[in-house]
């Protein structure tokens, strides 16, 4: 009988209902989408950095990769003794540079890697294959699309350009032999990976053997931090910066946004709880008669708790499953205007879903919510009844 | 007939405005089991407020009320709540039926709210209907219902829990005269099938179906009269 009361009266005001429900959803989308901000970045990035299985790199000392220009000279020797510590199964040397592509009258400028195509971690190939060869070099659609070229098609890139002069340094002939997916390049940015002597070569750095950044794997339960440790003393041209330190640094560089997150996510919660606490506020002021009445015919304080703080548990639990819907929908559209953010990678996820942090939000509002009933249903039923049915009667 | 409910010395104050109102001053009264009494009196003399601490919705100042031999005024609010639901009917001048649910789930309410299986309150429900002549209006709600008919089925929400006695203000205080004598026939029915009713009123047709009158003044019974079947004074 309870539970038909509280339908009842949530049906007797339907649009009053369908509004409370509406407003729970909002409060629980944005809680939602803090929730997945805040918490969702740094797990993203960290699902990043170890997608390939690298859980160190190796940075000219007291930068950050690719924070500067800064080169790591001597690249073949830090290999050999990177190989020494026992626990190293692959290193990646990667050299970053700009590559300019002049066709049809016009320069086509992209960001190229040199890699070593067998230990690379920098791209996923998605069609074709990996440039094993001198002068074969993989490619990204962004770079493809603008450039209009396409695999098995050749090139003349260079690594120097002087726009005045219209003058190329470093050129040389390269054949696409690859589509790829770059990981850690930011939306819309065209990318080139070729091997690391090639790159080399054309950038003048072959006498010194620079590079800009090693990544390394370790065997299966080695221990990242005493590999870390070793490198550093062993290795003093390099700062070895492992997962948990990049992320460290992330969470740093990010500290305001997953502070604003947890903020707005508070704020909708009070929000969630306001709503329902004013709204219930108001439906039981509307029915203090019918309550006394209630309280006068032998219906239990308890029993008219329940039945209110069921009406708030149904605005709460509906709201916040429409707030589920709403709040993925609208994290879907937030996270394709934030990746095109400069600087970060396309590959990052803003808002990932991890169901825990998730579960444990909704739940924590369809609470709040449940409890926004108890008060107001509490005070009704706990008025004087004589006195509530004389008031009533003469209203 | 022994005592039903037993009233001694009742007072009910109340602070209006910074200054004492003496609702109730002194009452002593006592209700046999079947026994069919009237209230009367002019507005504001307590009869409600009275009828209030009869029914243990109100508790009084000073004093205390039996039902059976036992003090209800000292109960908590639990036991209040509790002795209320399966001892007293309630009929308010203004209906109160709950707008939302229908005729009849009106009339189980507080068959529910006593445990009482949904087969047999559903039964329970359609033959009290039955009873106050509405069998038909079961699924109407309180707003497809005319005041008489409203009443009727307070009346047989009233009865849901075969309660000994049965309080009623005002009854016939919402409704026209045809109407409110097929109340005041429906308590004569009730009465002689076994159940007390004190009745407060200003209606003289209803005050006069009881078998005993009491007079109200200024929060205190003034007289009681005991009258004959036909309404007029006995002895």
């Amino acid at each position: 009988m309870r539970g038909l009361l509280a339908f009842a009266a949530l049906r007797g005001h339907a649009a009053r209902t369908a509004l409370a429900v509406l407003g729970v959803a909002v409060a629980a989308a944005m809680l939602l989408d803090m929730v997945m901000l805040s918490t969702g970045l740094r797990e993203s990035f960290q699902h990043l950095l170890l997608s390939r299985g690298f859980q160190l790199r190796l940075a000219p000392r007291g930068t950050l990769p690719f924070d500067t220009e800064a080169m790591i000279p001597g690249a073949t020797a830090i290999l050999d003794t990177l190989r020494t510590l026992g626990d190293v199964t692959t290193v990646s040397p990667v050299l970053g540079a700009q590559l300019h592509v002049p066709r049809d009258g016009r320069v086509t400028t992209t960001f190229a890697l040199g890699v070593n195509p067998a230990a690379q971690g920098d791209y996923e190939l998605r069609s074709g294959r990996d440039p094993n060869d001198a002068n074969e070099l993989v490619a990204n659609d962004e770079f493809l699309h603008a450039a209009g070229l396409q695999v098995g098609d050749t090139l003349e890139a260079a690594t120097g350009y002087n726009p005045q002069l219209r003058t190329f340094a470093g050129q040389r002939r390269l054949t696409i032999v690859g589509r790829a997916r770059f990981l850690y390049l930011s939306a819309g940015q065209p990318a080139v990976a070729l091997p690391l002597r090639t790159l080399q070569a054309m950038t003048g750095h072959t006498r010194d053997d620079a590079v800009s950044l090693f990544m390394v794997r370790l065997r299966d339960g080695a221990s990242v931090d005493a590999a870390r440790d070793w490198i550093r003393a062993h290795v003093r041209t390099v700062d070895a910066i492992s997962t948990a330190d990049a992320l460290a640094q992330v969470d740093d560089r990010l500290r305001y946004f997953r502070q604003l997150g947890y903020i707005l996510g508070a704020v909708s919660l009070m929000v969630g709880f306001l709503l329902i606490t004013t709204l219930m506020t108001v439906s039981v002021n509307e029915r203090v008669g019918e309550i006394a009445v209630m309280r006068a015919i032998g219906v239990s304080r308890p029993h008219v708790v329940q039945q209110i703080v069921l009406e708030s548990t149904v605005i709460s639990s509906a709201g916040t499953a429409c707030g589920l819907a709403l709040g993925l929908a609208t994290a879907r559209y937030l996270n394709a205007i934030l990746s095109q953010f400069p600087g970060l990678p396309a590959a990052i996820d803003f808002f990932p879903f991890q169901p825990r942090a998730i579960w444990t939000a909704l739940a924590l509002l369809a609470s709040v919510g449940i409890l926004a009933g108890v008060y107001p249903s509490w005070r009704a039923a706990s008025r004087p009844i004589a006195g509530t049915l004389r008031e009533e009667a003469v209203a | 007939m022994s005592a039903l409910l037993t009233a001694r010395d009742l007072y009910r104050d109340y602070a209006l405005d910074g200054t004492a109102v003496h609702a109730v001053h002194g009452v002593s009264l006592d209700v046999a089991a079947g026994e069919y009494v009237a209230i009367v009196g002019p507005s504001g003399c307590g009869k409600s407020s009275l009828l209030n601490l009869l029914g243990a919705i109100d508790r009084p100042t000073a004093g205390t009320v039996s039902f059976q031999g036992r003090d209800v005024s000292a109960l908590g609010d639990r036991a209040l709540t509790r002795f209320r639901l399966l001892h007293i009917g309630f009929v308010f001048q203004r209906f109160y039926l709950m707008p939302i649910l229908t005729a009849r789930e009106n009339v189980e309410l507080p068959m529910a709210e006593a445990g009482m299986s949904r087969p047999d309150r559903e039964q329970r429900g359609d033959e009290l209907l039955r009873y106050v002549g509405l069998q038909a209006r079961g699924r109407h709600r309180p707003t497809q219902l005319s005041g008489g008919e409203q009443q009727r089925v307070a009346i047989a929400r009233a009865l849901a829990n075969r309660p000994a006695l049965v309080l009623a203000d005002e009854p016939t205080g919402e409704l026209d005269a045809r109407t409110g004598a097929e109340i005041i026939a429906l308590f004569e029915r009730l009465n002689a099938d076994g159940t007390a009713l004190v009745v407060v009123t200003h209606d003289e047709e209803l005050a006069h179906a009881a078998r005993r009158l009491i007079h109200m003044r200024d929060g205190a019974i003034i007289t009681q009269e005991v009258l004959a079947p036909n309404g007029s004074s006995g002895a």
